[in-house]
């Protein structure tokens, strides 16, 4: 026995032993601790050595970054040909919106970024002011993009591409987590109308493809509209990206709300809070918090699902991809345009759930036991 | 007697009285939980109320602040009289302090936020002021430096600990409590009683439902005894322990303290 050099009960703390850390200690435990993890490990290094090399030929060594047209992209390289890309780049961002009110649209995506922080980050300086700004945005940036009081309309039908996406996408977004609220607590009210209603709405959009939707609200709409009303496509579009997300939102919450314990509204009761205040307060921070995972879920449904406007003739990057395919100059470079715009939307929806996954560790508050 | 003149009756006696239950039965569906429960606590009271598990207990307690309903016969709390009237209920919740079992404090605000909430929100309580009442609170039951924890980081008698502060922050004139300490280890009963205890001396009213005899008999003034959704006896608690009368009453006396 080695002998004791501090008195009983005060034992310091030590590191721990060396072999617990450092990038061996890492590496023997996470890709060679057993035979089988040492297969695995070798089996994918071989992997990545198979695919890595040739994709990032195809995308950066061999492709081709300008060029007049495919054979220009051809004459030079034999892998991506992002001219074709760089040529409508304008196109798939802006779709048809006319070049001289572009600055518009430009603004309203800055506008979008600085409304974004407040919401996303509760650290962000002057954040109740900013989230004031952040209700306001949806009505700011639709009057800089349709125009009219003082700016020059622009048609709903010109807007087109990434913006299009955008348009469709953060609407959906923003106005279908205060309606899937407003569901789910209806769904769960002690007032025969609301609950009956709620249900109904719910089961009718669970039950219905969006595209059926879509083509309603394309044109079915028009029949039960009175003549001669002139009811934009898109403001009809939007209305039905809404409300069906806003049906799915509110199961997702559902969810969330059915795992709140009883004891809490109770709690909340019996100190006097009214019922929007223990809503407010105690039920749905908890019961969104649980969600997170099926509301972000649901976002990215909803901002992939953009694309299938694309079959009532509005023009997103998809849209704008197949029409720029048909050009003869630039035939056969398809697979250019759907990993373009596949990136894209990685993009956003990566992010999107990086975001759902901070928010989740930030509002752990270690009551899971 | 006429209606009117037994109204009248009720506002005056209620002057003495916390809580006046009259005539009250309850019903769950077609199951008659509560047949007959009459109770007058005194301005200052403590009662104890025990039972066997299913005997109507914690459903009558919750009857006082509404968080139960009742289909017939009167409550009167603090000359509030509980009927469907909401701005009565909200009026009587935020007088009456209610403790659980199973403490139910809010898992995602701080202990701090937790005790200021229902002041700032039901009594508009400035933060700051909000703030050092609860400090005070949670000193007094003795967890001051956990304020800015949250309740999953605390043991459970520190939890109720802290649903006992939450509570007192509206200083309610009653306190119920329904059992405070049956959720948590020997070790910590001794120190939410102890709280318990404590807050006895101050004049406050207290309902409590609680099989612990050794508080009853230090702080109860009186013992009340339930089965079967009635009150089958009460009394002052020597007489109660020493001298049970109904045949229940000495069964379940002879169960909990012999075991
Ligand atoms: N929501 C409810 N619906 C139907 N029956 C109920 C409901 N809540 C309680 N009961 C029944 O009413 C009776 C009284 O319940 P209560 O909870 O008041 O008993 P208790 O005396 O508090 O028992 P314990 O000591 O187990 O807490 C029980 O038989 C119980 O099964
Ligand atoms: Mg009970």
């Amino acid at each position: 026995m080695t002998e004791k050099n501090y008195i009983p009960g005060e034992h310091p703390d030590l590191p721990p032993p060396s072999n617990m850390i450092g990038p061996v200690a890492w590496i023997r435990d996470n890709l060679l601790s057993s035979p089988a993890n040492i297969i695995m490990t070798i089996l994918s290094v071989w992997f990545l050595y198979i695919v890595i090399p040739p994709t990032l030929n195809w995308f950066f060594l061999d492709a081709a970054f300008t060029g007049e047209d495919r054979n220009a992209c051809r004459a030079v390289a034999d892998g991506a040909c992002w001219a074709f890309i760089g040529e409508r780049f304008k196109l798939f961002t802006y779709g048809f919106y006319p070049e001289e009110h572009r600055w518009r649209v430009n603004l309203s995506f800055i506008l979008l970024i600085v409304a974004l922080i407040p919401v996303l980050f509760d650290k962000a300086p002057f954040r109740s002011l900013g989230l004031k700004f952040s209700i306001a945005f949806p009505f700011i940036a639709g009057w800089l993009l349709v125009g009219g009081l003082g700016l020059e309309p622009v048609p709903t039908s010109q807007f087109g591409g990434f913006m299009l996406t955008l348009v469709i996408g953060i609407t959906g977004i923003a106005f279908s987590l205060p309606i899937g609220i407003l569901l789910a607590l209806g769904r769960q009210s002690n007032l025969p109308i609301i609950k009956v209603f709620c249900v109904s709405f719910i089961e009718f959009i669970r039950g219905v493809p969006l595209i059926t939707l879509l083509f309603v609200a394309s044109t079915m709409l028009s029949y039960f509209l009175p003549p001669g009303t002139n009811f934009d496509l898109l403001l009809r579009v939007l209305i039905m990206v809404v409300l069906f997300s806003s049906g799915y939102m509110a199961e997702v919450i559902r969810g969330g709300l059915q795992a709140i314990p009883k004891g809490q509204i109770e709690a909340a009761d019996s100190m006097g809070l009214k019922y929007w205040q223990s809503m407010r307060l105690i039920v749905l921070p908890q019961a969104l918090k649980i969600s997170i995972p099926g509301i972000v879920n649901t976002f990215i449904g909803l901002y992939k699902d953009t694309t299938l406007v694309i079959i009532i003739g509005l023009l997103d990057p998809l849209g704008i991809g197949r029409a720029s395919l048909s050009d003869t100059k630039w035939t056969g470079l398809s697979t250019e345009v759907y990993i373009f715009v596949a990136i894209f939307f990685f993009v956003s929806c990566f992010g999107m759930s990086r975001y759902s996954l901070y928010l989740e560790n930030k509002l752990e508050t270690g009551h899971k036991r | 007697m006429t209606e009117n003149a037994q109204s009248t009756q009720a506002t005056a006696s209620s002057e003495n009285y916390a809580v006046i239950i009259r005539d009250m039965h309850k019903w769950y569906g077609e199951f008659h939980v509560l047949k007959d429960v009459n109770l007058n606590v005194t301005k200052g009271e403590k009662i104890v109320i025990c039972g066997p598990s299913g005997s109507g207990k914690s459903t009558m307690i919750r009857c006082i602040n509404a968080l139960e309903e009742h289909q017939q016969g009167d409550i009167i709390v603090d000359g509030t009289e509980l009927t469907n009237d909401l701005k009565n209920i909200d009026a009587v919740r935020s007088e009456v302090g209610m403790v659980f079992q199973h403490f139910n404090l809010f898992p995602h605000l701080t202990v701090m936020e937790n005790c200021t909430l229902a002041p700032i929100w039901v009594r508009k309580t400035p933060k700051a002021e909000a703030d050092s009442l609860a400090m005070e609170y949670l000193e007094r039951v003795k967890i001051p430096d956990q304020a800015n924890k949250y309740p999953g980081q605390l043991s459970g008698g520190q939890q109720q600990r802290v649903a006992i502060a939450r509570s007192l922050c509206m200083r309610p004139r009653i306190m119920l409590f329904d059992e405070p300490t049956s959720a948590l280890d020997p070790e910590m009963i001794k120190e939410v009683l102890d709280v318990m205890i404590e807050l006895a001396s101050e004049g406050i009213t207290m309902l409590c439902v609680t099989h612990e005899m050794g508080f009853a008999k230090t702080v109860a003034d009186r013992v009340i005894f339930m089965d079967g959704g009635e009150i089958i006896e009460e009394n002052i608690p020597d007489e109660f322990f020493d001298n049970p009368q109904h045949d229940r009453t000495k069964l379940f006396l002879s169960q909990i303290l012999n075991h």
